[in-house]
């Protein structure tokens, strides 16, 4: 410990006492600050707290509004609210004395007052806006102090609508001789550019500028912006990254004052911040990374020395090492520098290695290995966290051969948690396991028995979702279907018998739909057990009306059968006359059903519940009725938005009825010619109510799709495959010593040497065996290999071929002939360019350059002699003339070999740029937008380039700002050695921003090893998503008005003189794909949409030499971000 | 990232907090109250680690005579340098306290507050300086006694 501890060790006798205290010498002990303070010091309970800030409180409130108080006496009344609300007592009355404070105040109680307004207020809140004056005020002052604590409010909280209104000054202060306001002013800027980006998009450069500021504290400030913007895109930065290696060079060289330094440790937190950058920058980028091993190298051998903070920048070079491309040196160093840790006796050191092994197994699975005995000690760690780390990274090496041991230590874990948080975290991992890995039937009935009784109600609910369709889709053999779904029959049975009373609802639920599916598998099982088993269930107090629904489904598929059918009366009699509807409506159900056996073979087919329900969504059925109602005199239907149209311009609300409200009768209901599922229109007979059959079709047959599914089909291998293989694999007996294994796996074994072991160490050696059993058959693989690991057990049952793949898809591609070039020519020449919208449309991409044999027969007059070059010319020169925004071919070979993978439907459409995702080893992943008047698709192609095949390729796609969905669903059951594998997302936006980010994760295997996967991020700006909006200048007027949301700015003409606002609007026209609705004058409005209707109305006006712009939209959000990408375009152009 | 920074005494009573995501004003005695129970029932330095784990993130503490430092920070964070953030922040009261102790804190809540604004802000580590740290402040003590 350091040696101020001691030093306020010494001073804590003193503590006690007032009279000797230098900091309390400064005040009077009579102040009443003063008395607060001591008042508080001498509370003893939460009650005398109470009375005494209430006390407090009514003499603050007092004051504050008495004319006669002083600012001095201001102050310290400010210090006082501080102290209420720093105890939990909101002081919202003295909010606005603290802006006065600030407002008048002389330096130091002005600083208080700031300091007030930014512990009171949060960033919204509407008061701020009465600092704008006074930050503005204090930002010209002469008082270098003012200045400066003006910046550093402002940096902390600022409204954003009012930015436009200091920025000026803020950037002026960039240039200030004083290196403290230069750091302030670009700390400010940082702040700006997190609340609104768009706001200091031009003054990109003036980063750098402060990048490469003379003095070392400035260009520390700008490194917090530069993490952010590289974080989002670090494409854009990587010319900058000899720049951020020169920075760190000379930081570890010592080169900084002095004064920097921590504990001798050249500025510490810099080195930390450089490094994140690096690793950042390194990322997947193998030439980035390669001219950063030197500095790399030299932080590692720099940081020897023996001191917390060293401890801590060595971690990050570690991270740093294992993120950027590989360099198998510096991975040994940095292997040694995280053994170093988890060997420490210094417990925060041990937690920083096994937060940092964790980190590494996911690339090299060796490394645990070698610290095999520590991580066991770990596990049995006095100390909590210790042992959750431990559990992290065992959870990250986990294989089919230890998952049994691996599993149990965390349900050990799980019983003794009683914390909310982890419990959950932990059952989903868990599970995870158990899914991914489990050896048999019975330890996986077993272990998920154990995460239902344990996660409860806590845990997620894909969880039992996810369970339940694992054991209704089964695996490649009926038989051990069979066999997985009578065990956990026989397992819920008895778990039902010995006492329900303590199972949580998920479970309970769990257990009724799989005994309602699949009891039937025990013949010896009559269903009346079953039943009064389920029965029992419906008269416990605990249990919820949700879970009773699920029973009473349960009882209907088992209702079978003399005395079944007794117990099902009894029971619908009792809930038939329930207060909860649902559980009425079951009951009903079961009534009916129980009498007629032969219809409740039709509604619910025995082992039926991966059968998909076809939904006639026209709901053809109920033509009939509609044409009968039309001709009766209804009105005919319309569309909710139209509906809302026709309201707005009517602006009035329409009473009239929007259709006779004919007494509905099935029977009279004909059904339309169109083919109508038959099971919808029993049910819709049986219930008498047609709202209801989705949620029937949802609870009695558990049709799960949509679910998010966390793990793939390909959680599971094949057991003949397994056994044949554990003949290969060589598995460590547990009596081989684990030194063995050790030397196996490398030269930094740790482990002591095997003979003459006592009891208890030879424990955790069978311990260490059975843990990392199957890391070690790899070890003579290199340093990032990891694909040799054993498969896993079951494999799941692969769907039909022909659902989903998207190799197959490309194959029918080849045969589909896109319309030819020469076409596409005479088609754009005779469009006109002013009909924009009609743009996305008519701008097709010429065939692939690339054709296969069937297309070039398909079109072969046209355009064989056209070069590649040729093709690729026009096509770029077509896209611009029509407006669309999309990225010429590159010239990189691979792109137009891709071009060719465009699945059929979509080949004619523009696209983007082909821009490649992610690489992981021989996957390549790269993906363009294909955009049409209604829809924006994204196509992502995964190209095998190495020599073997791939299996089970999934594509997992997520984002916060868009609804993703996809278009071929299922894994690629294979995907061939240097072939192609498409896939197909639509995009919409749900929360506009001004870009928007999808991250995906893709998940496959080789024949033999464990599953891989690799995550990446693909970004997009708004502008893809938006398209023009014909409307008339009437209609225009009637949305305006309605429209909620709006922003203003003024943004810079591009051309001088009368053409200007015209020239500027075809501009954005052109660019952003906006619909110019009408010019007059100096005026112009402009309308546009995002996909799926969400509109965007835009005013513009010349003024003063700019445009002022304003924009309307229903949607929050939508002007700003569009607003943004006007002023990106305008200059861009 | 950060997300606030407490001190609290060993009795459990909060002597500064500063947060960095918004907790609304009832929440926070709450929370403050739970993370002390966190970290005030672990042992001793040498046998227990000075990061916890708090739902989804984590507290890194220091004890400092009768005064703990705890600071929540994001799991990305780097813990140990954040450990060693607040011995920082602990050097320099001590500079400009010259022998802080928990009163020196207590009257001088605003000055302790000046001094951690310089070096935290938004979550983020903004100046690690103990002379820069400290300017500001003491240019404003010159201001006020001149």
């Amino acid at each position: 410990m350091s040696d101020v501890v001691e030093k306020t060790l010494t001073a804590l006798p003193s503590l006690l006492s007032f009279d000797s205290q230098p900091g309390s010498a400064k005040l009077s002990s009579t102040s009443k600050l003063g008395n607060l303070i001591r008042g508080i010091t001498e509370l003893t309970s939460k009650h005398e707290e109470e009375k005494l800030i209430q006390r407090e409180l009514t003499a603050i409130k007092e004051q504050v509004s008495s004319p006669n108080t002083s600012m001095r006496q201001m102050k310290e009344l400010m210090v006082r609210a501080i102290y209420c609300e720093m105890l939990g007592y909101e002081a919202s009355f003295s909010y606005i004395h603290a802006i006065k404070l600030a407002q008048q105040g002389t330096v130091l109680e002005k600083r208080v007052g700031y300091l007030a307004v930014s512990l009171f207020l949060n960033e919204s809140h509407e008061l701020l806006l009465l600092l704008v004056n006074t930050v503005l005020k204090d930002l010209q002052s002469t008082n270098l102090i003012e200045v400066c604590m003006a910046l550093t409010v402002v940096s902390q909280m600022f409204p954003k609508d009012m930015i436009p209104a200091i920025l000026p000054l803020v950037e002026e202060k960039l240039n200030h001789p004083k290196e403290i306001i230069r750091r302030k002013a670009v700390l400010a800027l940082y702040k700006f550019y997190q609340i609104a980006p768009n706001q200091v998009q031009h003054i990109h450069n003036k980063f750098r500028k402060a990048l490469c500021d003379k003095d070392p504290g400035v260009m520390t400030a700008s490194l917090h912006i530069y993490l952010q913007m590289i974080q989002e895109n670090p494409e854009g930065y990587k010319d900058l990254t000899g720049s951020f290696i020169t920075i760190l060079k000379q930081v570890v060289g010592g080169k900084l004052p002095m004064d920097f330094n921590y504990h001798s440790v050249p500025a510490p937190w810099l080195q930390i911040q450089l490094l994140r950058i690096l690793s950042l920058l390194g990322k997947n980028d193998q030439s980035t990374s390669e001219i950063m091993y030197e500095v790399l190298d030299e932080s590692l051998r720099r940081a020897e020395m023996n001191h917390n903070i060293t401890y801590a920048i060595l971690y990050e070079c570690v991270k740093c090492i294992y993120t950027i491309h590989p360099k198998s040196e510096l991975l040994e160093k940095a292997a040694k520098c995280i053994g170093n840790f988890v060997l420490s006796q210094k417990i925060n050191l041990k937690y920083l290695g096994l937060k940092a092994l964790t980190y590494v197994v996911q690339q090299d699975p060796k490394l645990a290995l070698q610290h095999q005995m520590t991580i066991i000690e770990c596990l049995d760690h006095p100390d909590f966290i210790i042992k959750r780390e431990t559990l992290e990274l065992l959870f990250r090496i986990t294989n089919a051969q230890n998952v049994t041991v691996i599993v149990e230590k965390m349900l050990e874990f799980l019983r003794i948690s009683k914390d909310d948080y982890t419990t959950t975290d932990l059952v989903g991992k868990v599970a995870e396991l158990a899914e991914k890995y489990a050896p048999d039937n019975e330890w996986f009935i077993e272990t998920m028995n154990t995460v239902f009784s344990v996660g409860g109600d806590m845990m997620q609910p894909d969880i039992p979702n996810n369970f339940l369709k694992l054991l209704s889709e089964g695996f490649d053999s009926v038989e051990e279907d069979r066999k997985l779904r009578q065990f956990a029959v026989d397992s819920y049975v008895s778990l039902l018998q010995d006492g329900p009373g303590k199972l949580p609802q998920r479970f309970l639920q769990v257990i009724s739909w799989v005994l309602g599916e699949y009891s039937y598998l025990r013949e010896e099982l009559e269903p009346a057990t079953v039943l009064r088993l389920l029965a029992k269930l419906l008269d416990s107090k605990k249990t919820t009306s949700e879970t009773k629904s699920w029973v009473l489904t349960a009882m209907t598929k088992l209702c079978a059968g003399g005395a079944g059918v007794s117990v099902a009366q009894e029971v619908s009699e009792t809930y038939s006359s329930s207060l909860d509807t649902v559980l009425r409506q079951r009951a009903q159900e079961l009534q009916h059903l129980s009498q007629d056996s032969e219809l409740r073979e039709r509604v619910l087919p025995r082992d039926a519940g991966l059968e998909s329900i076809e939904v006639d969504s026209s709901l053809s059925f109920l033509d009939g009725f509609v044409s009968e109602a039309l001709a009766a005199g209804a009105a005919p239907y319309k569309p909710p938005h139209q509906r809302q149209e026709e309201l707005a311009q009517a602006k009035a609300l329409s009473l009239e009825p929007y259709g006779l409200s004919l007494p509905i009768s099935i029977s009279s209901c004909s059904i339309a010619d169109r083919q109508s599922p038959t099971l919808l229109s029993i049910s819709s007979g049986l219930s008498g109510d047609s709202t209801d059959l989705s949620h029937k079709g949802g609870s009695t047959t558990l049709k799960l799709d949509g679910v998010k599914r966390v793990w793939g089909r390909d959680g599971y291998l094949a057991q003949r495959e397994s056994v044949e293989e554990a003949a290969h694999v060589e598995v460590p007996s547990p009596l081989r010593s684990p030194s063995q294994q050790g030397e196996a796996a490398g030269s930094h074994s740790q482990t002591p040497t095997p003979t003459a072991t006592p009891e208890p160490e030879q424990e955790k050696q069978q311990l260490a065996s059975s843990l990392f059993v199957g890391l070690s058959s790899q070890s003579s693989v290199c340093l990032m290999g990891k694909s040799d690991l054993p498969p896993q057990r079951f494999r799941r049952k692969a769907k039909s071929p022909g659902s989903s793949s998207g190799t197959s898809e490309s194959t029918s591609n080849s045969l589909v002939s896109p319309p030819s070039a020469v076409d596409n020519l005479l088609c754009n020449s005779l469009l006109d360019s002013t009909v924009s919208s009609e743009l996305a449309v008519s701008s097709p991409e010429p065939p692939p350059p690339q054709l296969s044999q069937g297309l070039t027969t398909a079109n072969g007059t046209c355009d064989a002699e056209l070069t590649d070059r040729d093709v690729k010319g026009r096509s770029s020169a077509l896209i611009k003339d029509n407006g669309v925004v999309a990225a010429e071919d590159s010239d990189r070979p691979e792109d137009v070999c891709l071009t060719s993978h465009l699945p059929a439907e979509l080949s004619g459409l523009s696209h983007s740029e082909i821009s490649p995702l992610c690489s992981h080893q021989s996957l390549d992943l790269s993906a363009c937008q294909v955009h049409t008047e209604d829809s924006l698709t994204l196509v992502v192609f995964i190209h095998n380039s190495s020599a073997s095949d791939v299996q089970q390729v999934l594509l997992q796609l997520e984002s916060d700002e868009l609804e993703v969905s996809c278009v071929c669903d299922g894994p690629v059951q294979e995907l061939r050695s240097d072939s192609v594998a498409v896939c197909q997302y639509t995009l919409t936006v749900k929360r506009p921003a001004v870009h928007v980010e999808v991250s995906g994760l893709v998940s496959y295997q080789f024949p033999v090893g464990t599953p891989q996967s690799v995550q990446f991020s693909y970004k997009l700006p708004l502008t893809s998503f938006i398209r023009p909006l014909t409307v008339s200048t009437e209609e225009y007027g009637t949305m305006w008005l309605a429209f909620a949301h709006d922003t203003k700015q003024n943004l810079a003409l591009i051309s001088e003189g009368q053409e200007s606002l015209t020239a500027t609007l075809n501009v954005l026209k052109k660019k952003l794909q906006l619909h110019v609705v009408e010019i007059i004058g100096m005026e112009g409005i402009v309308a546009c949409r995002l996909l799926q209707n969400q509109l965007c109305l835009m005013h513009c006006r010349v003024h003063a030499g700019t445009l002022a712009v304003w924009l309307r939209s229903p949607v929050p959000d939508l002007p700003d971000c569009l607003i943004y990408h006007c002023q990106r375009a305008l200059q861009e152009h | 990232m950060i997300k606030f920074i407490l001190m609290v005494n060993r009795q459990g009573q909060t002597r500064l907090s500063r947060y960095y995501q918004p907790v609304e004003l009832n929440r926070r005695a709450l929370l403050e109250a739970d993370v002390v129970r966190c970290c005030l029932s672990r042992k001793k330095d040498q046998v227990s680690c000075s990061f916890v784990e708090y739902k989804d993130f984590k507290l890194v503490y220091r004890q400092y005579a009768a005064l703990y430092i705890v600071v929540g920070v994001t799991d990305s964070e780097n813990e140990l340098s954040v450990y060693e953030l607040v011995h920082n922040f602990v050097e320099v009261l001590d500079k400009y306290f010259s022998r802080v102790s928990e009163l020196d804190i207590m009257f001088n809540l605003d000055r302790v507050h000046v001094i951690l604004d310089e070096m935290i802000q938004n979550g983020h580590i903004v100046e690690t300086n103990k002379s820069r740290i400290l300017a500001p402040l003491t240019a404003l003590d010159k201001m006020a006694d001149g």
